[in-house]
C-alpha cells in the first residue's frame, strides 16, 4: 500500500510538471466544450429560396409571403424563369428553387388541384433534404389552409380536419446543445482517458524506465493500479467541469439522479483506462501508440451515435456501434441527463460497459504479462 | 556464502530461433569480486545483463544469482540486485532527489537507511538535488544511476556499459568508485565495451558473438598470449599496413595508436629482421619494430581470429 501510494505521488507529480499535458488535460477539453456545440448545430434555419413565380396571383403571393414568415426561409430573389433561379444555385446564393406554375390560383380554383415545382441543391445533402422537407410541410400547410377557406361557405358544417400539433419530449424547443453537448462531453473524457493513459505508460517503455520498475520487487498490479488511478480521477474531474460548464453556459441541468450518472462514469472510465492500457501493450512507442489509440477513438466517435443516431446506421455498423463502449455511455448520459432515468432503465448499458471494462482489463493485463 | 552469479550453458535466442544472442555461456561471479564482460557491441553483454536481472527468460541453462534461480526465484533476486541499464533510465522530469527517493520506496527502504553506502557518490551530486534528473550532465547522470541502483544495499550489482559515452575523467572516477564498492563487499558485475578498462577488474570474461572466449584475471589472460608482440612503425603507416600484411611470415597485423601490432606466424618469430630489410626494400623509412607486452586487446584480436 505504500508503494502504491509512492507511486501515485510520483504520477502526480510528473503530470504536474508536464507543461504541455497539463492543458491538454484540463484547459483543451473545456474549449472544446464551449465551442463544438454551437459549431456543430445540424438545425438548419436560413435557407435561402430563390421563387420562380409565373403566376403573380394573390394565392401566390400568399404562398410566397407564408414561406417567408416561417422562419426557417430567407426568400432570396424572386427570378423571372427557372433558368434564372439555377443560375443562383449555381453561385451558390441559393439553396432551394420554388416554381410556381402560370395559372396557379386559377387551376387551383377552378380544378382544385395544381402542382409546383420544388428543386433543392443537394451538394449539402444535410441542407437540401431538410430544406425541402420543411418546405414541404409549409406547402402542406399553405394547402389545408386554403382548403378549410373554401369548404366552409359551401357546408353548413365545418369540415372536420386532423390537425397534427408536434411537441418534443425531454428537450421541448429542441435545442441543439441540449442533445449535444452530454454526448461531447462523453468524447471528451473518453479522449483524455483512451489517450492519455495509453501514452503514459508506453512512454515509460521508450525512455526505459519501465526496466528499471521491472528490476524493482513491485508488483505488476501496483505499477498497472498507479498509473490507472491518476487517469481515473483526472476523468472524473474534467467531467465535473464538463457539467458544470453544460449547467452554466447551456443550462443544462441533469434531470436524474447525479450519482447514477458518476457510477456509471466511474465505470466506464476503468473500461477506457484499459482500453489505454491494451493499446500501450502492444505499443513500442508513443508514436504507434498514438496512431492506435486514434483509429479507434476515431471509430469510437463517428460510430457512437453521437452525430448520426445508430437506428440509422446500417446492420454492419450497428454491430460495430454495439461493440463501442463509448455508444452506451452517450445514450446513458443523454438518458439520464435529458430523460431522468433511474438506474433501473441503464441496468442493461450498465452491465455491458461493466462487462468491457472486465475484459479489456483482463486483456491489457495478460499482455502485458507476456511480454515482460 | 553462494557465488555471487553462476551461469550454466545459458542460450538466448531472437526471432524465433533466427538471431542468436548467447550460446552455451558459463561463468562464474565469485562472492566480493569484482567481474568484467569485455565484449564489442552485440556481443550479447545486455542480453546476459537481462537475463541475470531476471527480465529475459534463457532458452536453455541455468543462472543463479546470489544463490537464487533466476526464474524460479525471480521475485527475491529482484529485491536483493541493483540494476543500471545501458541507458540512463531514470524519471527525466523528477529531480535527483526525488528519483533517489521514489526507488528506495520501491525497495521498501529509505535512503537515509542505506546513506552509507552511496554517500561517497551522493554528495558529488548533491548540490544538484534539486534539479531535475533530466538536465544533468553525463557524468552526473551516471552517478545518480549509480545511487539508485545501491540505494537499497544490492548484494549484487549489475553494471551494463556504465562508461559508455562518458569521458575519461568521469570514467577513471566511476572504476574509483567501484572498487571502493566492491570494498564493502558488493559483488560487481560490469560490461564494458572499453578494453583499458578490463585491467581494473579482478576477473575477465571476453565475449564475442554471443560465446566466451576466455575467463580469467587480466594478467593472466595477457600472460596466455601466444607467442611475442611486436609495434611496427614507419613514415607511412598506411602502405606499412598493406606491406606488413604482404610478409610471408605475418600471422595478424593491425592497426593499434600510433603502431601497427604484429604477430609472426609460430616458428618463425626471428624473422623480425627479415621483416626489417622487406620493408627497406618497399621503400619505407623510418621503421621501428619493437617487441611489447600484449594487452587484453591484442588476445581479444587474437582469440577472435581463432574463433574464425
Amino acid at each position: 500500500m505504500r508503494t502504491l501510494k509512492f507511486l501515485l505521488e510520483k504520477e502526480f507529480r510528473q503530470i504536474f510538471r508536464n507543461k504541455s499535458l497539463l492543458p491538454i488535460l484540463f484547459v483543451l477539453p473545456m474549449v472544446q466544450l464551449l465551442i463544438m456545440p454551437l459549431a456543430a448545430d445540424f438545425d438548419i434555419k436560413d435557407i435561402r429560396v430563390a421563387i420562380v413565380d409565373n403566376d403573380h396571383s394573390s394565392y401566390s403571393r400568399r404562398l410566397t409571403e407564408k414561406i417567408g414568415a416561417s422562419g426557417y426561409f430567407h426568400i432570396e430573389g424572386f427570378a423571372a424563369s427557372y433558368a434564372e433561379a439555377l443560375r443562383l444555385v449555381g453561385t451558390g446564393s441559393a439553396d432551394i428553387i420554388l416554381e410556381i406554375p402560370p395559372q396557379f390560383a386559377r387551376n387551383l380554383v377552378k380544378e382544385g388541384d395544381q402542382k409546383v415545382y420544388l428543386a433543392a441543391d443537394a451538394i449539402n445533402g444535410m441542407k437540401g433534404s431538410l430544406g425541402a422537407s420543411y418546405l414541404t410541410a409549409v406547402l402542406t400547410d399553405f394547402n389545408n389552409d386554403i382548403r378549410v377557406e373554401w369548404m366552409q361557405p359551401q357546408k353548413m358544417e365545418p369540415q372536420p380536419t386532423i390537425e397534427i400539433v408536434q411537441e418534443n419530449w425531454f428537450n421541448p424547443s429542441m435545442n441543439y446543445p441540449f442533445f449535444m453537448v452530454p454526448g461531447i462531453l462523453v468524447i471528451l473524457v473518453t479522449m483524455v482517458a483512451g489517450f492519455i493513459a495509453a501514452l503514459n505508460i508506453v512512454q515509460e517503455k521508450e525512455i526505459g524506465t519501465i526496466e528499471q520498475i521491472n528490476v524493482t520487487p513491485i508488483k505488476k498490479w501496483q505499477f498497472i493500479l498507479g498509473k490507472l488511478i491518476p487517469f481515473w480521477l483526472i476523468g472524473m474531474i474534467d467531467f465535473t467541469i464538463g457539467l458544470l460548464i453544460a449547467r452554466l453556459v447551456y443550462g443544462i441541468v441533469p434531470v436524474g439522479h447525479i450519482g447514477t450518472l458518476y457510477l456509471f462514469l466511474s465505470v466506464y472510465l476503468v473500461a477506457l483506462l484499459g482500453f489505454g492500457l491494451l493499446v500501450s501493450t502492444y505499443s513500442d512507442n508513443q508514436l504507434q501508440a498514438m496512431f492506435v489509440a486514434f483509429f479507434f477513438i476515431m471509430i469510437f466517435i463517428l460510430m457512437s451515435g453521437l452525430f448520426t443516431p445508430v437506428e440509422n446506421m446500417p446492420g454492419w455498423a450497428k454491430v460495430i456501434s454495439h461493440m463501442t463502449p463509448v455508444t452506451y455511455f452517450i445514450e446513458v448520459m443523454r438518458m439520464i441527463v435529458l430523460k431522468g432515468s433511474d438506474f433501473g432503465d441503464i441496468r442493461t448499458p450498465f452491465l455491458i460497459v461493466l462487462g468491457f471494462a472486465v475484459l479489456l482489463n483482463a486483456w491489457a493485463i495478460f499482455n502485458y504479462r507476456k511480454t515482460s | 556464502m553462494p557465488d555471487a552469479v553462476t551461469l550454466e550453458g545459458i542460450t538466448k535466442t531472437y526471432d524465433k530461433g533466427k538471431v542468436v544472442a548467447v550460446k552455451d555461456v558459463s561463468f562464474t561471479v565469485k562472492q566480493g569480486e569484482l567481474f568484467g564482460l569485455i565484449g564489442p557491441d552485440g556481443a550479447g553483454k545486455s542480453t546476459l545483463f537481462r537475463i541475470l536481472t531476471t527480465l529475459l527468460l534463457p532458452d536453455a541453462g541455468v543462472a543463479t544469482v546470489a544463490g537464487l534461480d533466476t526464474t524460479r526465484d525471480f521475485r527475491k533476486i529482484r529485491a536483493c540486485v541493483g540494476y543500471m541499464p545501458g541507458r540512463f533510465s531514470l524519471y527525466q522530469d523528477l529531480s535527483v532527489a526525488e528519483n533517489l527517493n521514489f526507488f528506495a520506496t520501491l525497495f521498501d527502504t529509505t535512503v537515509e537507511a542505506n546513506y552509507a553506502l552511496i554517500r561517497d557518490i551522493y554528495e558529488q551530486i548533491k548540490p544538484f538535488s534539486t534539479r531535475r534528473a533530466g538536465k544533468l550532465s553525463g557524468g552526473m547522470k551516471q552517478k545518480l544511476a549509480l545511487c539508485c541502483a545501491l540505494v537499497h544495499k544490492p548484494d549484487v550489482l549489475f553494471l551494463d556499459e556504465p562508461t559508455t559515452g562518458v569521458d575519461a575523467v568521469s570514467r577513471k572516477e566511476f572504476w574509483d568508485m567501484l572498487k571502493r564498492l566492491k570494498e564493502q563487499g558488493i559483488s560487481i558485475l560490469v560490461s564494458t565495451p572499453y578494453m583499458d578498462e578490463a585491467n581494473l577488474c579482478e576477473r575477465i570474461a571476453l565475449i564475442q558473438n554471443g560465446k566466451i572466449l576466455s575467463i580469467d584475471t587480466p594478467q593472466q589472460i595477457i600472460r596466455d598470449y601466444p607467442g611475442k608482440l611486436y609495434a611496427v612503425r614507419s613514415g607511412s603507416m598506411h602502405k606499412l599496413l598493406a606491406d606488413t600484411r604482404s610478409f610471408p611470415g605475418t600471422a595478424s597485423s593491425y592497426a593499434f595508436g600510433q603502431y601497427l601490432h604484429l604477430a609472426f606466424t609460430p616458428g618463425r618469430e626471428g624473422s623480425a629482421a627479415n621483416l626489417e630489410k622487406y620493408l627497406g626494400e618497399r621503400g619505407h623509412s623510418g621503421i621501428e619494430i619493437e617487441e611489447i607486452t600484449a594487452s587484453v586487446e591484442d588476445r581479444f584480436i587474437q582469440l577472435m581470429g581463432n574463433d574464425r
